[in-house]
């Protein structure tokens, strides 16, 4: 199964998204990892946890990491960075381009039906699509 | 040679770091409140002091050990994007710098150089986005222009052009990190990270001229 990490600024934050994604689930199970807040629980992003974060959600199957704010970018690839210096892993890593929310909804959802990597970042991707439907925007 | 960099003035550049980011705390987080989120000199100060407080519990023993032991814990306490951004140059300083416990001038611009060209890899920046770029890209290049005369001549001729650097980051629009969401309305405030990198500098100088 494709494993998720959520990263974001706020530890509060990625449990709210997390429990709005649970309850798409209806019970059943994702990989899934949050890193998120500083190690002494400021506001902001960790690179370390955010590796560390990767190696447990890690099947093989690949993993989807979906962030918020900007510099959660940074540090997820920082993370990258420091999995491949500890010896890596197996697993292809993602960065999603995905909204949090939505996105992190999509995954999930995507995940637990079994999906391939491609699939779950690429429904990640396009998780604005309803909304921008929605709201009578043109789809890009 | 007289003129190596030993592993205690590079231990005194980051302790040094901290005691200007400390002293200049308000002025960074200031800065930040005119075109960001008000927290650069917080949030650089809590990483810094937890660096010093590593650095006396686990004396490095080489000059890669200090420069990763200043990255993981600058990436683990600083939070805002400085967080990664000093965390990969202090990474990429320690991985050029090698198990050693003095630089010569020549290897000193070494590290110094792939931490600059890490920042820049990091942030995607390029000059005049108005971010540390501009203020550690000047330094590192006068660094290398100035390196056949000495480290602390070298040092010198960094932060000078540091601080021109970060000076003339005022009228920029910014073109990364959060102040991009301001547009037009972040020209005519000086760039935090510019201002913090300076300090960087400034403080690698003093170490080096042993002052």
């Amino acid at each position: 199964m494709v494993g998720i990490v959520v990263v974001s600024h706020s530890p509060e934050l990625a449990a709210a998204a997390v429990r709005l994604a649970a309850e798409m689930l209806h019970g059943s199970t994702v990989a899934l990892a949050v890193a998120a807040g500083t190690v002494d629980g400021a506001t902001g992003t960790d690179a370390a946890r955010i590796a560390a974060a990767i190696r447990e959600v890690a099947s093989g199957d690949g993993v989807l990491v979906v962030t918020d704010l900007g510099s959660a970018v940074l540090s997820s690839e920082l993370a990258l960075e420091l999995l491949a210096d500890s010896g890596g892993v197996e697993d292809e890593i993602r960065l999603s381009t995905g909204p949090f929310v939505e996105g992190l909804l999509a995954a999930a959802v995507t995940a637990s039906t079994g999906a391939a990597l491609d699939r779950v970042a690429g429904q990640a991707d396009s998780a604005l699509e309803p909304k921008r439907r929605l709201l009578g925007g043109a789809a890009t | 040679m007289a003129d190596d960099v030993t592993l205690g003035q590079l231990r005194a550049w980051v302790e040094g770091f901290q005691v200007l980011v400390a002293a200049h705390r308000g002025y960074l987080t200031d800065l930040d409140a005119a075109i960001g989120d008000a927290d650069h000199g917080t949030n650089l100060d809590r990483g810094l002091t937890a660096v010093v407080t590593a650095l006396r519990e686990s004396p490095p023993g080489a000059v890669d050990e200090l420069a990763k032991t200043v990255a993981m814990t600058l990436i683990s306490t600083v939070g805002g994007a400085s967080g990664p951004l000093y965390g990969t140059f202090f990474l990429r300083f320690a991985t050029a710098a090698g198990p050693v416990t003095t630089l010569d001038v020549e290897a000193l611009a070494l590290a110094l150089r792939a931490g600059v060209d890490g920042v820049v890899a990091r942030g995607h920046a390029e000059p005049e986005d108005k971010t540390m770029v501009d203020a550690l890209s000047p330094a590192i290049t006068a660094f290398e222009t100035a390196a056949a005369d000495g480290a602390a001549s070298a040092c010198r001729a960094a932060v000078a052009a540091a601080e021109a650097g970060r000076d003339a980051t005022t009228p920029l629009v910014a073109r990364k990190g959060r102040a991009s969401y301001l547009g037009e309305r972040s020209a005519g405030h000086l760039d935090p990270g510019a201002a913090s990198s300076a300090l960087l500098v400034r403080a690698l100088a003093d170490a080096v001229a042993g002052a």
